[in-house]
């Protein structure tokens, strides 16, 4: 089962929700979260433990001047602008390459070659013989934040059951977050940014088929506009927490609620049940 | 020699466009025989990373110097790494001002 659990707005609580279901979970089962959100990794301060670290390289080009007759097609063929084609030269800017392969694709001379970049780092952690703590961190200056989510995320394949804490909004890390997951939950807030950053996140869940539920946190305990929007969308509302000084006390604090009490603890399980059923899974 | 002049419209009475890669045309003027000739930027609504992209369009149709506004950050590189001179201009301008403005020697070389 491969679980993720996203936003839309920030700071509603995905890393709350996703620290809580690892702790839930793990203790009957083995449990690997992926914290995908490179460019601000937190889900590892609920579980304080050494980290292994592992470089994110990326391909880019290396181009052979001896082969290279200048002919222009790679900096033709490249969208984004990192290779370009001048009188004497290749000019390459690693930043705007996306890794894709076209420009060694298209050269006539077979005179572009791969060459690896590290772009950030993966961490990896196991605070319990049963948790797996696997957190990508994009490196300072650098922008392909996709490529460290997809990097993370491979470091996690094959294990049974793997949550991701994705990164906030609907862009490209949240939709390589999502690619290939079988279920999504999206943390929102009672809040008119709540309301709409779910909408967006809904759509974009419903876009990539993928069965979604949701979890209402700081609850006003009436919710009307999200449960207004829920009905709309025909999402599930799986979960409520409320807004309460205990709950924060204990998140602030770096605690987790389901190792506090018990009762938070059966609830985030019967939340991976239910988010398990969403996708037709027992 | 061949001067690329970044303008809103095509030919010598146009506005100067004052951004570099996202302007709508691209006027070349070849100094030598006076020939004009106004090519509209196929990247000009296009996503980002258009400034090497351009760089390498007007490199190919053979500028040896560049008349705009401004340079991005990619842009400056690439007309750097390029060895094409670029030099400043105003959109108060027409491209036949800032043709002549750049032939007296007025225009500041964008460094």
């Amino acid at each position: 089962m491969k679980l993720v659990v996203a936003s839309g707005k920030g700071g509603t609580g995905k890393t709350t929700v996703a620290a809580n279901l690892a702790y839930a979970l793990a203790r009957s089962r083995e449990v690997v979260t992926v914290d995908c959100d490179v460019e601000a990794p937190n889900l590892h301060l609920f579980f304080p433990s050494m980290a292994h670290e592992l470089p994110a390289r990326v391909p880019v080009p290396a181009v052979d001047p001896a082969r290279c007759t200048l002919c222009g097609e790679c900096g033709r063929f490249c969208r984004f602008g990192a290779i370009s084609v001048l009188k004497t030269e290749v000019f390459f800017l690693p930043d705007l390459c996306h890794s894709c392969g076209g420009c060694r694709y298209v050269c006539p001379e077979n005179a572009v070659r791969d060459e690896y970049r590290t772009v950030g780092s993966v961490r990896c952690a196991r605070p319990s013989p049963s948790l797996t703590l696997i957190g990508g961190v994009l490196g300072e200056g650098e922008v392909q934040a996709p490529a460290v989510v997809r990097y993370a995320k491979r470091l996690a394949e094959g294990a049974p059951l793997i949550i991701y804490d994705a990164p906030p909004g609907i862009g490209c890390t949240v939709i390589e977050t999502l690619k290939g997951a079988d279920a999504c939950l999206l943390v929102t807030e009672s809040t008119p940014f709540g309301a709409h950053d779910l909408a967006l996140a809904a759509e974009v869940a419903r876009q990539l088929e993928l069965p979604t539920g949701v979890v209402i946190n700081r609850s006003d305990g009436d919710d009307r506009a999200i449960r207004q929007i829920c009905r709309e969308l025909g999402l599930p509302v799986l979960m409520t927490i409320p807004f309460d000084r205990s709950i924060a006390t204990i998140q602030n604090r770096g605690g987790l609620i389901s190792r506090e009490h018990d009762g938070w603890r059966s609830r985030f399980a019967a939340l991976f049940a239910d988010a398990c059923g969403l996708g037709g899974r027992a | 020699m061949k001067v690329c002049i970044t303008a809103q419209a095509a030919g010598l009475d146009a506005p100067v466009e004052p951004r570099f890669a996202r302007a709508p045309f691209f006027v070349f003027i070849e100094t030598g025989t006076g020939e004009i000739h106004s090519v509209a930027n196929a990247l000009c609504g296009g996503p980002g990373g258009a400034g090497p992209r351009v760089v390498q369009f007007i490199a190919e149709y053979g500028a040896d110097v560049l008349v705009t506004g401004q340079l991005g950050e990619n842009a400056d590189r690439a007309i750097h790494a390029a060895r094409i001179p670029a030099y400043a201009t105003t959109e108060e301008k027409t491209v036949g001002e800032a043709l002549e403005a750049f032939r007296s020697g007025t225009l500041r070389e964008i460094s």
